[in-house]
């Protein structure tokens, strides 16, 4: 009876590990967003480039680690941010790069899994791809159907409409409603939140509901903190009115936050049961050495996946009491 | 203009007035009786509210038939179309012909690779046409003017810089026609970023040598140079444009009503849709269609007729030259 809290004990020193991937055209505010997100600064000495230098560069990979602790929790997050996206005039194969850098951390994983020493394997691989949408257009661009229908198979694909308050509230329901159509009618497979299990409370059935009704997420990103109403919120200020970052009923961004934190451990699972295994099966047919004794060693540890599921449902449910007394992560 | 300071100051004496103030009048109701012509291109992506800022401009529905709540199927050309739509407005006795020339399809590509060509190709092609109803013997009294005199081109409110695209256009479309940048859907952008923007835009069409309206080398003189060195500094304009009405403070306003506030769009603290406005129509129009005859069709006109003294077949009086269908792609 007392095994999950010395596994619960154990992971809390461990820490978690999560790799969030934002892919999306410049200026689409990606670098606020997961700023605001993680209530921290991954961008510290930012250098935007101009028009003449978009010119000559292609997409680049780039990934800041931060580490992350609230409660005793540690989190080991990185960002891979993929500057140069869209940017170019012709993108035809704007993202070969970030393929390849996917792929190359499942190989790279692969390969751990299959070698003697497993000790201190490293989850590089990205759970998690926040893909932007502008909100300026009709629904889907060609070049976003293209990205997601070549990476749904290797990464779970969360769209995200983003700065949010371009558009009124009527605007934003009917370019959500026109995302999903494009979404179905073009096959994308995006990340479906599970559905809550019926030993759930209701509220967590409830907030699931909710949760999945809502995407994509409109969602606006800030850290500056404004005066509004007597009170200080972090928003953008207008001359017209304050937009509240944590406001439900002017952006989706408490969703997306929710949605994150309770789903971590679930996008992890579906990294490593949908996508990798993908990846792998792939991979063995293809062929090619693995370890240094040029045999397949047998799966994945079953038993470390089962304590992982146990420490989920317990880092669920401690969130899910925790909401209600203020910001964490 | 410099008519009604001397009338004034003769005014005092009738044997020195002539009263050669009085064709002011007679062209003015010329003017009036004749209506004016005003071609409007708007360029830019899809989405950046080109047809809503249209309508916006000119209180009434011109641009291509957008019908938004009924039918959402605006399937994205694979090539740039060039549309026209042709309206008679008329206020206080004044008639307008307007077109707008929408380019549906441009930059929407996964590759916009000289999407700006179609666009290039349109614009000499107008000019083409003026050319030879004016060298035609027989010409028409009022050669009808399809000119574009005005490209207003939508750059997207990022708040960071000009994209490489924004660039390629606008470098190659300055040198044939008056362009007019704008940030579209600006309420998107804090008034900070929208000034830091507008900043690094400008620079940015220094760096590039793009000349936009109201270019520098044609004002005509110390006073024009004052009131448009204030527009240069202006520009890009940030605007808003919509065709809603809503109910503020008592007064009906067109506007965009969000759940944080209100925007209203001739609300200069707001977005500078007015300022668009009264530079296209109330203070600039004819300079915008002068400076199109006289300088960028010239330009094209010279060009053309120097390539004809070459080939002395090239340019017919009644057809359409050869030479210049391969020419016009050229640039």
């Amino acid at each position: 009876a007392n095994l999950p809290n010395q596994v619960h004990r154990k992971s809390v020193k461990k820490g978690f590990e999560f790799t969030l991937m934002v892919v999306g055209e410049s200026g689409l505010g990606k670098s606020t967003l997961i700023n605001s997100l993680f209530l921290t600064d991954l961008y510290p000495e930012r250098v935007i480039p101009g028009a003449a230098e978009k010119i000559e560069r292609t997409v680049q990979i780039e990934a800041s680690t931060v580490e992350i602790e609230e409660r005793g929790v540690k989190l080991r997050l990185t960002v891979v941010d993929t500057p140069g996206y869209g940017d170019a005039i012709n993108s035809q194969d704007c993202f070969s790069t970030i393929i390849a850098y996917i792929d190359d951390q499942f190989e790279r994983y692969l390969h751990d899994e299959s070698g003697l020493n497993r000790r201190h394997i490293v989850d590089n691989r990205v759970h998690c791809c926040f893909y932007f949408i502008s909100p300026l257009g009709h629904g889907l661009k060609p070049l976003d159907v293209q990205f997601m229908k070549a990476i749904h198979n290797k990464v779970n694909v969360v769209p995200v409409i983003a700065k949010a308050d371009t558009l009124t509230l009527r605007e934003r329901e009917r370019l959500k409603r026109r995302i999903l159509d494009e979404i179905d009618e073009h096959g994308i497979k995006i990340y479906h939140l599970p559905d809550a299990e019926s030993d759930e409370d209701e509220d967590f059935k409830e907030q699931t509901r909710i949760l999945k009704a809502s995407i994509p997420f409109a969602v606006v990103g800030s850290n500056q903190q404004i005066e509004a109403k007597g009170k200080k919120v972090r928003g953008r200020l207008y001359p017209w009115g304050v937009v509240e970052v944590e406001n439900p009923e002017h952006n989706d961004f408490l969703k997306l936050r929710t949605m994150l934190i309770t789903h971590m451990q679930d996008l992890q699972e579906v990294t490593q049961d949908l996508h990798y295994e993908n990846f792998r099966s792939d991979r063995l047919k293809r062929g090619g050495r693995l370890s240094s004794h040029g045999y397949v060693l047998p799966l994945s540890p079953a038993y470390l996946r089962r304590m992982q599921e146990m420490i989920a449902k317990m880092q669920a449910q401690m969130q899910n009491q925790g909401e209600g007394d203020g910001q964490h992560v | 203009m410099h008519g009604s300071k001397d009338g004034e100051k003769s005014h005092g004496g009738d044997f020195s007035y002539v009263g050669i103030d009085a064709i002011l009048e007679q062209m003015r109701r010329k003017a009036m009786k004749q209506g004016f012509e005003l071609n409007l291109m708007v360029v830019g992506q899809s989405g950046l509210g080109k047809s809503t800022l249209m309508n916006t401009l000119f209180k009434s529905k011109v641009s291509r038939n957008k019908s938004v709540q009924s039918n959402p199927e605006e399937r994205i050309p694979k090539t740039v179309e060039i549309k026209s739509i042709s309206h008679d407005i008329e206020e206080k006795g004044v008639r307008m012909k307007l077109t707008v020339i929408d380019t549906p399809g441009f930059g929407d590509q996964i590759n916009n690779e000289n999407c700006w060509q179609p666009i290039m190709k349109f614009i000499n092609d107008q000019y083409e046409a003026y050319l030879q109803e004016e060298i035609n013997i027989n010409r028409k009294k009022r050669i009808p003017d399809s000119r574009v005199h005005c490209c207003i081109y939508f750059i997207p409110p990022t708040g960071h810089c000009l994209r490489p695209l924004d660039v390629e256009f606008m470098r190659r479309l300055s040198k044939v026609v008056n362009i007019v940048p704008v940030i579209a859907k600006a309420d998107t952008l804090t008034l900070e970023e929208r000034d830091s923007f507008k900043q690094t835009i400008r620079e940015e069409l220094r760096a590039n040598g793009i000349d936009v309206y109201p270019q520098k080398e044609f004002d005509e003189d110390a006073e024009d140079r004052m009131i448009n060195d204030k527009i240069r500094e202006m520009i890009p304009f940030a605007v808003v444009g919509s065709d809603q009405e809503y109910q503020v403070n008592g007064k009906r306003l067109l506007g965009r009503k969000t759940k944080w506030g209100t925007i209203e769009v001739e609300n200069i603290a707001h977005c500078e849709f007015a300022y668009l406005r009264d530079l296209l129509i109330r203070t600039h129009m004819q300079n915008i269609k002068d400076i199109t005859g006289s300088i960028h069709y010239e330009t094209y006109r010279v060009r053309r007729l120097n390539e004809s003294n070459g080939h002395p077949g090239a340019l017919q009086a009644n057809g359409v030259a050869a030479q210049h269908e391969a020419l016009s792609h050229e640039m």
